[in-house]
């Protein structure tokens, strides 16, 4: 390297304040701490896809004939498993809530910096307990583990893969928690609750599910590895116990958990809509407050899950009544962004274009959630394809697509560098794509009847060509999510260095440099303008256009 | 920073204000503010800890509606006295964790030492009463298992009627889950204020801070509390003189 070249001397940041393992391995600060998890998600993400491309290979061909009737089952489980887990519940929350929840309020840091460190230690703990269940047989109920056939029959390594989402959900509750007491305790001077940013009313609502969801799986998993070891009965049937039980404890989380996955990134998307259309939000409150609402409904539908389990039919009539509630918040979100695009003036920038997959794959995965919602067809579609297609347009075409946007969004301040904008657009288009033709295939498979966790469908070879397909755009898929992790990589070396506000954007985080100093702000920020105030940012910008008489 | 020194405030919220308090860390700007955030903590904590619980009485009380009969007759099987007896000790500790409180609080050192010892020692006539009571129902064969055994007990009120040993299996698998985990509590709890009476010992605690006597308090407080509501469930079912 040539020395001659003068460098010009960089601003102490926190990236640069320490190095070595230790100060990564014992660091307190959050934004370290969020990389170290962005780090650890992202290697189980991989690991998620990968057992996601065996199970799309295998479907190529009707005939099960690249992996055994057992292997195919252990790998929809792992997959699920890793990917539910180990990737989507900490995405957003760990990663980019970690990194942005204290800089947007104004903080030095969130409130327990030790236990934050501590949640990413037991999320690792957990972590290398389910890569070592894995890698010496891992488990083929399906990431539900539904009793009694975990508890009873399954011969597979139930209690190490419940110990291990024992531990992880720990790591979730402690982040959960920290975010609550941060958010209430933390706020800077004239931070008040109505111009928080909307990220952090939807980490908020996603703390609440966190704290109070996150329990209840914990104490299920440890009656069913009791109920394993011990032959208790509490699920069995044969000695009095009922597996419907385990059912009802079991969606008490896992339902919500969907919200955990899907309200930071709603979140997200909110963030960017407002910064790429240069308008304050439509609505700030309804959206603030309909985060909560979907908080509190999503407590009150876990039985959707079962209506065909035998379920009286008046307790699945309510159940799927209030799961058509839960839409009405759901849809306030949606048609408070439409109304904020309205007359905005919209950049395609590449997390706006995330933003804009998120709000049309979230809008259809919604919508057929309202299928689900309702009984008859529940009935027709319970466990094809087509249920499949729907979580999957919530969790990837709406968690992931807001999780990707986000990343793209604060990536210059969280490296200090600007992302190539021209490939980035490409891997979101390539990953929209990629998306719809991995997953809408599916609903039609679903509603012709492909039932779901079948290895081999040789008695109906007529569903091939839609397979075809959709393993293709897997493959599309997979390519999308690879180019933005080789041209992040690419631009922590080479990427132009971003200044502190690269997208002129509202809220606190762009007000200190990029990347932040290690307590966040060179002076404690006082706040004394609202949330989105992109009129007053823009101003100087505008000129005065004549209004013609 | 230091440059700008208009505000006093500003000088107090950063790096110097550790020069202040020695128990203030860094990124609270007061002590008010670090003693709210650890409180509203523990109390969050203690919200996740009742959901925890909540499941496991959830099981219980559908199993108690199916099977009263059964779960009538192997309440009776297990100590009442015992049980009572621990209630009363438990109740005693919360009473020493208030005083424990109050003397950080009002800066007693010798009564605050005292009041954490007797807790312990509370908590452990607790476990060892807990631990008579185990050893009672391993010898009587019912800890659930290959060795369980409760046949022809008679349902309390209907005296031609026995007890269906599946669900009375069902009673004892609940009685240890819940109790177990109560007494893992209780031993974390221990943990706690061994820790607190160490600190208590060395003098860290002062009126101006004694955060961890406040939460550590509230987590044995809570600790009863499940208590409370485990006794009269698992020991008081139909139970008449």
């Amino acid at each position: 390297m040539p020395t001659a070249i003068p460098q010009p001397v960089e601003r102490e940041n926190y990236l640069n304040k320490e190095y070595g393992v230790w100060s990564w391995l014992l660091t307190t600060d959050h934004k370290r701490i969020a990389l170290l998890y962005l780090l650890s998600i992202t290697f189980f993400f991989f690991i998620g896809g990968f057992f996601a491309l065996l199970i799309r290979l295998e479907l190529l061909t009707p005939a099960g004939d690249l992996v055994q009737a057992d292997t195919y089952n252990k790998l929809f489980t792992m997959h699920g498993m890793v990917m539910v887990f180990f990737f989507l519940i900490p995405s957003i929350p760990a990663v980019l809530g970690n990194f942005l929840v204290p800089l947007m309020i104004g903080a030095k840091d969130l409130a327990f910096p030790r236990i934050n460190l501590l949640s990413w230690y037991l999320y690792v703990i957990g972590g290398v307990m389910m890569l070592h269940c894995m890698l010496t047989g891992g488990v083929d109920t399906g990431w539900t583990f539904y009793a009694p056939f975990s508890t009873s029959f399954t011969n597979t390594k139930i209690v190490e893969a419940g110990l291990a989402i024992f531990v992880a959900g720990f790591s979730s509750i402690l982040t959960g928690l920290n975010f609550v007491v941060t958010i209430h305790r933390m706020r800077c001077p004239g931070m008040t609750w109505s111009r928080l940013p909307l990220f952090i009313w939807a980490h908020y609502a996603t703390s609440i599910i966190q704290l109070l969801g996150t329990p209840v799986v914990a104490v299920t998993i440890v009656l069913v590895a009791a109920e394993r070891t011990l032959h208790l009965g509490i699920f069995d049937p044969k000695l009095g116990g009922d597996p419907l039980l385990f059912q009802h404890l079991f969606w008490f989380y896992s339902h919500p958990a969907v919200y955990i996955m899907i309200l930071p990134s709603m979140g997200v998307v909110t963030e960017i809509i407002a910064c790429f259309s240069r308008k304050r939000i439509f609505g700030y409150s309804f959206v603030a407050f309909s985060s909560i609402a979907i908080a509190v409904f999503g407590f009150l539908v876990w039985a959707h899950h079962m209506f065909v389990a035998g379920i009286s039919v008046y307790s699945a009539l309510v159940f799927s009544f209030l799961s058509y509630a839960v839409a009405l918040p759901s849809a306030i979100k949606v048609f408070n962004w439409t109304a904020t695009l309205y007359k905005g003036s919209i950049h395609y920038d590449a997390p706006m274009l995330y933003a804009f997959g998120f709000l049309g794959l979230f809008t259809i995965g919604g919508l057929t959630g309202l299928f689900l919602s309702a009984l008859g067809i529940n009935v027709h579609v319970t466990d094809t394809y087509f249920v499949v297609a729907h979580f999957h347009y919530i969790m990837v075409g709406g968690a992931v697509m807001g999780y990707l946007g986000g990343m793209h969004f604060w990536w210059p301040k969280i490296s200090g560098r600007l992302y190539p904008e021209g490939w980035a657009r490409l891997a979101a288009l390539i990953v929209f794509i990629g998306f719809n033709l991995t997953f809408f295939p599916q609903f039609l498979l679903g509603y012709m009847g492909m039932p779901r966790r079948y290895y081999d469908y040789s008695h109906m070879p007529e569903f091939q060509v839609l397979n075809v397909l959709s393993t293709a755009g897997a493959t599309v898929l997979g390519v999308g999510y690879l180019l933005p992790m080789i041209y992040f990589l690419w631009s922590m070396r080479y990427g132009k260095p971003s200044s502190d506000n690269p997208w002129n954007a509202a809220g606190l985080e762009w007000k200190t440099s990029s990347p932040p100093p290690t307590f966040n702000f060179d002076e404690e920020p006082v706040v004394t303008w609202e949330a989105y105030n992109y009129d007053e940012l823009d101003a100087p910008y505008k000129q005065e256009v004549p209004v013609a008489k | 920073m230091q440059n700008n020194a208009s505000s006093a405030a500003a000088v107090q919220a950063d790096a110097h204000g550790e020069a202040h308090n020695p128990a203030l860390l860094h990124h609270f700007a007061e002590p008010q503010q670090q003693r709210d955030a650890a409180s509203l903590g523990m109390w969050l904590f203690l919200a996740t800890e009742v959901m925890f619980f909540g499941g496991l009485f959830c099981a219980y009380l559908v199993y108690r509606r199916w099977y009263f009969g059964d779960f009538a007759a192997a309440s009776k099987s297990i100590n009442m006295p015992l049980g009572a007896t621990n209630t009363a000790v438990l109740i005693c500790s919360s009473l020493t964790v208030v005083l424990a409180v109050w003397a950080a609080q009002t800066a007693r050192r010798t009564l605050l030492l005292v009041s954490l010892a007797v807790t312990m020692l509370l908590g452990l006539t607790f476990l060892g009463i807990k631990g008579i009571e185990y050893k009672d129902k391993f010898e009587e064969h019912h800890v659930p298992g290959a060795s369980f055994s409760f046949q022809n007990v008679p349902i309390p009120g209907h005296p031609d009627q026995y007890a269906d040993p599946h669900h009375a299996q069902l009673f004892f698998s609940l009685y240890f889950v819940m109790t177990g985990l109560h007494a893992l509590h209780m031993i974390i709890g221990l943990g706690i204020f061994l820790w607190l009476f160490a600190m208590a010992w060395k003098g860290r605690f002062t009126p101006e801070w004694h955060t961890p006597v406040e939460i550590g308090g509230l987590y044995w407080h809570f600790v009863d509390i499940v208590w409370i509501y485990l006794f009269p469930l698992l020991y008081l079912i139909d139970r008449h003189p």
